[in-house]
């Protein structure tokens, strides 16, 4: 565990891997919401949350409970279970305790748990950190970190769509194009300037 | 038997999931790379919303309505699970090619989508039609996607070089290249419909 390991995983996660640009994960969630910039950075931090705390639990689920008894078969149904019931969880605590939260991100939690990107993440902690069986050392502390460069990547993206797509509503477009079809180019350009980034491969 | 008929073929053009619906995009534009790899998904899918339309339709009448999300969830990822057994075992070349999107069938919309909207709603054979109907349209669209990319991008079909001396557009193998050619797509049936209202 040192230093340029965490470097490497922000770099790699936040840019030359965005998580939506170049791995194409929670790609609804980043077309049907980022028409203005105030619901998408919501979303954007509901989803950094969610991502962190599930690559926290897979954690510790796919370590203590999978690897031990043998069940790594069993990684799919037990990640999406834990996940959707962690959502539904987060989501009725934040009713019962802070109701004016819970109108600002509320509404895009039940959305988070078929995001693809939140389970993304949580198999690909796995693939990563985890060599022959066996944890990696310092493997919880690079998941967990992983999983704060992935909300950053997904919160950088939505940022950036959301304002460019602020400033088309005024623009005339052609009318075939109106809304997803363009979204869907001007994402295409955004990962064209983001492929700049592959040349930092470490 | 004419009713099964239109269930299967809705889901092929009219209520395509990736053109008209644009539901489970995500794996739609990380595998469309090549066509073997297309297809490979396709079918992956396709037996994933099989499967779960027709347990989902057997159990319907005993899901409490409250918790039926959960129950659609494990359903899935138990279909999803033999998929990615099965692919490991008989064809390790395309799971190693597909990475993680294949556990991430789970999380694709078009399987939650129509086990929401369709299975539990509706008999066995009813389900199975349309289960097959969006698997088939699925996979058709990832064909034509990958088609597109594999042709621009490495010049090639199916490791069949159709042009000689073609310098092969490689951004189209890549992640932009797949953003754009659905967004030109989806702009083209967009066109398409308005010239026939």
């Amino acid at each position: 565990m040192n230093i340029q390991e965490f470097l490497t995983i922000f770099i790699s996660a936040v840019f030359v891997y965005n998580v939506i640009l170049s791995r194409f994960l929670g790609l609804c969630s980043f077309i049907a919401i980022s028409k203005e910039t105030k619901p998408a950075l919501a979303m954007s931090s509901a989803v950094m949350f969610v991502i962190v705390a599930s690559s926290a639990i897979t954690w510790f689920v796919y370590r203590f409970l999978l690897l031990p008894f043998g069940l790594t078969y069993l990684r799919t149904i037990s990640f999406i279970l834990v996940i959707a019931t962690f959502v539904q969880l987060v989501e009725m605590v934040i009713r019962k305790v802070s109701p004016q939260l819970y109108r600002a991100f509320g509404i895009y939690l039940p959305l988070i748990t078929v995001n693809c990107a939140v389970l993304g993440v949580a198999v690909l902690n796995i693939d990563m950190f985890f060599a022959n069986g066996k944890a990696v050392a310092g493997s919880f502390y690079y998941s967990v970190f992983q999983g704060v460069c992935v909300g950053l990547g997904y919160t950088l993206a939505m940022l950036l769509m959301s304002g460019i797509r602020e400033r088309l509503e005024f623009c005339n477009v052609p009318k075939a194009l109106k809304d997803f079809p363009l979204a869907f180019i001007i994402a295409s350009i955004l990962s064209l300037s983001f492929m700049g980034f592959s040349g930092f491969k470490f | 038997m004419k009713n099964l008929i239109k269930e299967f073929t809705k889901g092929i053009i009219k209520e395509n999931p990736t053109f008209v619906l644009a539901l489970g995009l995500c794996p739609t534009l990380a595998v469309s790379v090549t066509i073997g790899n297309a297809i490979g998904m396709g079918i992956a899918a396709t037996f994933v919303l099989l499967g779960s339309s027709l347990i989902i339709s057997l159990i319907r009448d005993f899901i409490p309505e409250k918790i039926r999300i959960p129950c659609y969830i494990v359903v899935i990822a138990t279909f999803v699970t033999i998929a990615e057994l099965c692919m490991k075992a008989f064809s390790p070349a395309l799971d190693r090619s597909l990475g993680i999107y294949v556990p991430l069938i789970v999380v694709n919309c078009i399987v939650l989508g129509r086990a929401e909207a369709f299975a539990c709603k509706n008999n066995l054979s009813r389900s199975f039609f349309d289960g097959l109907g969006m698997g088939v349209g699925f996979t058709l669209a990832l064909i034509l996607i990958s088609a597109i990319r594999e042709l621009l991008g490495s010049g090639q079909i199916l490791n069949y070089v159709l042009f000689k001396g073609f310098d092969p557009v490689l951004v189209f193998i890549m992640p932009p290249g797949a953003l754009l050619v659905i967004g030109l797509l989806l702009g083209l049936f967009n066109l398409l419909k308005s010239r026939k209202a």
